[in-house]
């Protein structure tokens, strides 16, 4: 220990705070608890043109957010496409996807979807053909549409909210299921909610967002 | 490349073939007959050219090749934009972001596809890290081979995209120019950043008169300015009650340019102020409240003053992992008033109780405003000084052992003037040079911060040294980071930049071999040169002025030679292999238990 005229206490004797952090950077005192991940639904609109999609699934890679679903659709206005991203994260990691997000220059608008908003997704289930009748029985349950009907396979198709598809599924696995395609999440505030909203004050919508909303509202 | 590939062929000698990109390619396509080369844009290129030079730009740092060829063919009549060759990509993209750094605004570099394009990515994503102004421009293969997997094709855009700002690939040679002007509005607006234009050789190549405007941002682009009044009055509130308030000045301050926003408001409510590595200068090291550099290889008074704030005024950081160590020690007592101009660094790694999302100099001025008055800090500051006194940044220098890199920093610091810039590559000579100069100016530390890329110091210190070439500019650099970059040399020679390089030689990755001898047993791994070169000799064969440095008297009179020679110079100081860089706190770990010494460093494991 031959550094410095004066060297300091050595690091056990030194002066330490009390308090402490959690591993999200949170202060521990007031106490709160770690947060659990909970399921978000973000709306986003996009401009509409080549490599916005690589743009934002990179981003989600890349920052290690988890993400249920994504879709990626045209709107009425030909110049924005909208994403729906289902994400699944602890409160802090939805807020930062949402930052995140909204900081790409092509993001138009971010929006998190309140529990009520209207949520659909639509699955096409492959099925053994060997007992078409009970497998009809279950389409009509679900109020599905058979798509193609042969000896060997019934194709079906059915549209609402996951956990209802989550039951149809279950309810064809006694059939024996091919293959199957869900195509995730679509979403839209309800009631006269706009979906897509500025949500940084200082940030004006632009005509053609307005524009949209007023569409997608009508 | 022995044999030519039969793809380049086609490249550089189409006349064979139909195709309209192809034919667009050719020079005499680029130019209509009887079109003149004046001030009137009549291609794609001369319209990039155009957006240059209605942005401001000056200097271009490059190197040319195939598919960039008719933006440079569009700089030869050129006589407002000068363009600097540099020796490899690397080194343009690296002197652009520090001329960026040192100006302000965007530094451009220029690359040819493919090959071009990747070397410059390591630049691009340097500036990414560290937010630094820069735009850079790679050509591109014509549209009609793109996806074809033709000569020196890559997927530029699809590479840089994780590291850019925002990039673009240019389809349109009516837009070309337009989409660079915003390329350049874009890396220079909000939180400064890196932006690439992709430019395909038919589409800077095909006719156009389309003239570029003004640079404009998107309209989708509208970085903040102003934080919430509301969150303003609650902060200035906590502030001005804390018993133990402490400033932490982040890069963005400086590239806020609120420097003197951030020295008045520290002044008036008495807040001690530590910068880190990136904020180095926007605040200066010689005030009384400045409480000095805070990390892994910040001042132990710095540290101390983080881990026991009772109120921290953060502004413009991204509270990187070098600088909290470990999130659960970091600043624990502290409610955190975080300013930045990125909504998205709110709450990222460290929870913001009071966010202000604002451009750094409006909301200190907001804040400056709302606080009502002087902190009860009396005692702080003197347990802030107290600090000082315990933990001065000392070596030694004994007689009969070899020189010591922290001498050789403070000595360059003594004789040069307050506003000489710094350069430097990345590892231990970079935190001597971080720790034993006083800054006291914003953009005079110029350095690879977030990304931490050996290689740096070199082509920075010419860029540097043309953004400011009245000033002096020295760079450290280690013998391994020089080895990565020297070649540059060449360009500050054959520009005749008077420039000083002082290479810390210990024969060593030192920093690696610190770790190791610090966490790994002592197995120096691929960390030793058994040989290196003649550093000096080989500043010559590159037409610079080579000195070695081996003794304390040595040393002075290379200094006097170095600064006294008209044009590059290279010091390779032989520096004692043994020496390490304290005070350290280890990876993850508590602030305020940095070593001091290898003991304490073995003591904390």
């Amino acid at each position: 220990m031959s550094r410095g005229e004066l060297p300091g206490p050595p690091p056990d004797d030194r002066l330490h705070p009390d308090g402490r952090r959690n591993g999200q950077g949170i202060r521990v005192d007031p106490a709160e608890a770690e947060h659990p991940p909970e399921r978000a639904v973000l709306s986003a609109l996009v401009t509409h043109e080549p490599g916005v999609l690589a743009e934002i699934s990179g981003l989600f890679s890349r920052r290690q957010f988890n993400i249920e679903s994504l879709t990626v659709g045209p709107t009425a206005d030909d110049d924005l496409a909208r994403m729906t991203i289902v994400v699944e994260e602890p409160r802090p990691g939805i807020d930062q996807t949402k930052t995140q997000l909204e900081k790409r220059i092509p993001v138009v608008s971010v929006r998190e979807l309140a529990d009520d908003a209207v949520q659909r997704e639509l699955v096409i289930l492959k099925i053994e053909g060997d007992r078409p009748a009970q497998v009809n029985a279950i389409t009509d349950m679900y109020d599905g549409r058979t798509l193609d009907a042969g000896p060997e396979t019934v194709t079906v198709e059915l549209t609402g909210s996951r956990s209802r598809i989550d039951d149809a599924i279950d309810a064809y696995s006694q059939f024996g299921v091919r293959e199957l395609v869900r195509t995730g999440h679509a979403a839209l505030a309800r009631g006269e909610a706009p979906t897509a909203q500025v949500s940084q004050p200082n940030q004006a919508p632009t005509e053609a967002q307005v524009a949209t909303e007023a569409v997608s509202d009508d | 490349m022995s044999e030519p590939a039969p793809v380049q062929q086609t490249d550089e000698e189409p006349s064979d073939r139909t195709e309209e990109e192809i034919h667009r390619d050719t020079p005499e396509g680029a130019r209509p007959p009887g079109a003149s080369p004046g001030p009137g844009v009549t291609t794609g290129a001369e319209s990039v050219v155009a957006a240059l030079r209605t942005a401001g730009v000056e200097l271009l740092f490059g190197v040319t090749g195939g598919a960039i060829l008719p933006v440079y063919d569009a700089l030869y009549d050129h006589d407002q934009i000068t363009h600097i060759t540099m020796a490899h990509e690397q080194g343009a993209v690296h002197a652009a972001d520090a001329y960026g750094i040192v100006t302000g605004e965007p530094g451009v570099c220029m690359a040819t596809s493919g090959p071009g394009a990747t070397n410059l990515v390591t630049g691009i994503a340097d500036a990414s890290m560290d937010s630094d102004p820069l735009v850079a421009l790679t050509g591109q293969v014509p549209t009609g081979f793109v996806g074809n997997d033709a000569f020196q094709e890559t997927d530029t855009v699809g590479i840089t995209q994780p590291v850019t700002k925002h990039n673009s690939f240019a389809d349109d040679e009516s837009t070309v120019g337009a989409e660079v002007g915003t390329a350049w509005a874009l890396a220079d607006a909000g939180r400064q950043g890196p932006t690439l234009v992709d430019l395909p050789k038919d589409i800077t190549g095909a006719s156009t008169d389309e003239r570029p405007g003004e640079p404009e941002t998107p309209d989708t682009y509208n970085p903040p300015t102003t934080a919430e009044p509301v969150m303003v009055e609650a902060a200035a509130e906590t502030l001005a009650t804390a018993r133990r308030p402490l400033v932490l000045a982040g890069g963005g301050v400086i590239a806020g340019e609120a420097t003197t926003e951030l020295r008045g408001l520290a002044r008036e409510y008495g807040l001690p102020v530590v910068t880190t590595m990136p904020g180095t200068g926007a605040f200066p090291q010689t005030a009384p409240l400045s409480q000095g550099i805070a990390g892994m290889h910040g001042t132990g008074y710095a540290n101390m003053a983080v881990s026991n704030c009772d109120a921290m005024l953060a502004v413009g950081t991204r509270f990187d992992d070098r600088l909290t160590g470990d999130i659960e020690t970091f600043a624990p007592d502290a409610e955190i008033v975080h300013v930045d101009i990125d909504p998205a660094e709110i709450s990222k790694n460290v929870e913001a109780d009071y966010p202000l999302v604002g451009d750094a100099g409006v909301v200190l001025g907001q804040l400056h405003r709302a606080i009502p008055d002087r902190p009860p800090a009396v005692e702080w500051r003197d347990q802030c000084q107290t600090w000082q006194d315990e933990y001065p940044l000392d070596y030694e220098t004994p007689a009969d052992e070899p020189l010591k890199p922290q001498h050789v920093v403070e000595r360059f610091d003594t004789v040069t003037p307050d506003d000489t810039i710094v350069t430097a590559g990345v590892g231990q000579h970079q935190m001597w040079a971080w720790q034993h100069w006083t800054f006291t100016e914003p953009r005079t530390w110029v350095t690879s911060h977030g990304l931490g890329t050996m290689g740096y110091a070199v082509p920075a210190a010419i860029g540097a040294k043309l953004a400011a070439p009245d000033r002096e500019v020295v760079a450290f650099d280690g013998d391994g980071s020089f080895l990565m970059t020297a070649q540059e040399l060449t360009v500050a020679a054959r520009e005749e930049l008077n420039l000083t390089v002082v290479v810390l030689n210990n024969e060593a990755v030192g920093m690696v071999r610190q770790w190791q001898d610090g966490f790994h047993d002592g197995r120096r791994m691929a960390s030793e040169y058994p040989w290196v070169p003649q550093f000096d000799a080989v500043a010559e064969a590159f037409g610079a002025k080579g000195l070695r440095a081996e003794t304390y008297e040595g040393l002075e009179e290379c200094i006097r030679t170095a600064r006294a020679y008209d044009g590059p110079a290279v010091i390779d100081a032989a520096i004692d292999p043994e020496e390490n860089v304290y005070p350290m706190v280890p990876g993850g770990g508590d602030n305020a238990r940095f070593a001091l010494d290898s003991d304490q460093l073995e003591g904390l494991q």
